[in-house]
């Protein structure tokens, strides 16, 4: 089993934000303590323009908001349950009620911090980020990737939800922003792996006769790709955050096409467990075995 | 006949409020805010129909977006849109609804209704217009029961700590607070180091003087009282 554990997409943002405010006059980064540290530098670089806040996240998205309307680009920052569920309703109103653009920048991911418990796990964030209309969502699976979808967002007046993880694939792949990458072609199923679950997915199966196909933009979903990648009737769906979260965007791609779909991802559970990361993934079936187990059933072999 | 947009005034705001027929619940609300809206555009703001684009504007945000009557008659009076628009007011087609929409109105600066966003949305706007370096100010309007929502608060210490100098918040109070603000309402501005003055929200004069005082290095908070809402 492959498994590589660091945070190097949350220490490659910073690094890459701090870039960005150097070379783009109109960006600024908010954040709620959460992150400070890291942008001491930037800071003193670009008072103005990366701002602080302290422990109040609707304030976050709310300054987010008030800074698109000045005519800036806006980064807010901090872990997901506090970017996200806590401010949701500024996420509906301070920019999207608006139309006001922002990149939203989350680390924690479904439950990079298990061992802080439930207060710091949101394997929600993705599904209720797609249900507002207007966003673009990126789930990248390596470094690499979220340097390249962040210098998109960067470069855009849109809603971006980024979403980071500690959980990574050993070797990027060659992504472009909306965009699903075809891995590999195979006969007896489509299998579409998101963001870091790319690497357990191709070892449960490496010696399947699968398509795989990799998705780090998740809203809108690749309709088109998926279509163009000639999906069989058996299509797997994996997803590092509550399952079922695309599943009717297969469906909708897949309309006019006979399929069966099996979502995988974290159960919309309260699951009362602490430790690491990669034990809630083989709790959930989001290991390389996890994932094999039911595949193979899914598929009767 | 309406008369034309360069001669309405004061005087008109009545008869535009009733031409924004309708279901509407919130007429308390509306008028309420009427002289303090009125003040603003008629004698502080940087503002003009044909400047709704310009970078370097005054923005006023009315973050209590409920009752949205007279604001809407004081742009109809300063000639942000037809007298005639007010007639649909709520209607299906309607640019102007129950609560304001900034997609919908050029020189509506914020889309508002839910209570509890404006300020935050002001202390992003004052931030970005510093770092732009446009002298544009924020006023945000905003009601005495609006600041029930924690949300506020959180503007409310960040400005004030960072001295927002830009910022002015107008709290319209019409004592509609069910459980009060023991202490008054300044106070909650001033422990986090905003200028504050306390005015008669129906006095016009009283109103620009409060506007207009001098604030430096301090988000200014303009509390205008108006008969309780019942």
């Amino acid at each position: 089993m492959t498994l590589v554990t660091q945070s190097v997409m949350r220490e490659r943002f910073y690094a890459t934000a701090a870039e960005l405010l150097d070379v783009h006059d109109r960006l600024a980064i908010v954040i709620a303590e959460i992150g400070g540290s890291a942008l001491v530098a930037a800071k003193s670089r670009h008072p103005h323009r990366v701002i602080n806040v302290g422990i109040r996240e609707q304030l976050m998205v709310g300054v987010a908001g008030g800074l698109a309307l000045a005519g800036l680009r806006p980064i807010a920052h901090s872990y997901a349950p506090f970017v996200i569920e806590r401010p949701f309703e500024m996420l509906k109103l301070d920019l999207g009620h608006q139309d006001a653009g922002a990149v939203l920048v989350s680390v924690g991911a479904s439950y990079d911090s298990a061992a802080s418990g439930r207060t710091h796990q949101s394997p929600e964030d993705v599904a209720l980020v797609a249900a507002l209309p207007g966003w673009r969502i990126f789930v990248p699976g390596h470094a690499d990737e979220a340097d390249l979808l962040l210098r998109a967002a960067a470069a855009d007046n849109d809603r971006v939800y980024l979403r980071l993880a500690e959980q990574s694939n050993a070797a990027p792949r060659p992504i472009a922003p909306g965009h699903l990458h075809v891995e590999r072609r195979g006969r007896d199923a489509t299998v579409i792996a998101v963001g870091p679950l790319l690497d357990p997915v191709l070892e449960a199966t490496a010696d399947l006769d699968v398509t795989l196909l990799y998705a780090t933009t998740v809203r809108p979903f690749d309709r088109a790709g998926l279509r163009a990648a000639a999906p069989r009737k058996n299509v797997i769906l994996v997803e590092p955050y509550l399952a079922g979260t695309s599943s009717s965007e297969v469906d909708t791609a897949l309309i006019d096409t006979p399929h069966r779909l099996l979502a995988l991802g974290v159960p919309n559970t309260e699951f009362r467990h602490y430790g690491k990361w990669h034990e809630h993934n083989a709790a959930h079936g989001l290991d390389p075995a996890g994932i094999r187990a039911r595949v193979l059933s899914f598929l009767g072999t | 006949m309406i008369a034309p947009v360069s001669i309405l005034g004061y005087a008109d705001l009545g008869r535009l409020m009733d031409l924004q027929l309708g279901d509407e619940k919130h007429r308390p609300s509306a008028t309420s805010t009427l002289d303090v809206i009125w003040v603003l555009y008629d004698r502080v703001l940087r503002v003009a129909p044909e400047r709704t684009t310009d970078p370097d504007r005054d923005r006023f945000l009315l973050s209590k977006g409920h009752g949205p009557m007279a604001y809407y008659a004081v742009l109809a009076a300063k000639g942000f849109m037809d007298v005639d628009t007010l007639r649909s007011f709520g209607r299906y087609d309607s640019p102007l609804g129950h609560h304001p929409d900034r997609n919908l109105v050029a020189g509506i600066e914020i889309s508002s209704g839910s209570l509890g966003h404006g300020l935050g949305l002001a202390v992003g706007l004052c931030l970005g217009l510093r770092a732009r370096q446009s002298p544009a100010r924020v006023f945000c309007l905003v009601g005495d029961a609006e600041l029930e929502e924690g949300s506020n608060h959180e503007a409310i210490a960040y400005a004030g700590r960072t001295g927002l100098d830009r910022l002015v918040c107008v709290v319209v109070d019409n004592r509609s607070s069910s459980l009060g603000w023991p202490g008054g309402l300044t106070s909650r501005f001033a422990i986090e180091g905003w200028s504050t003055a306390t005015v008669d929200g129906r006095d016009h004069d009283g109103l620009e003087r409060a506007f207009k005082a001098e604030h430096p290095r301090r988000p200014h908070a303009v509390v205008a009282e108006v008969e309780p809402k019942s």
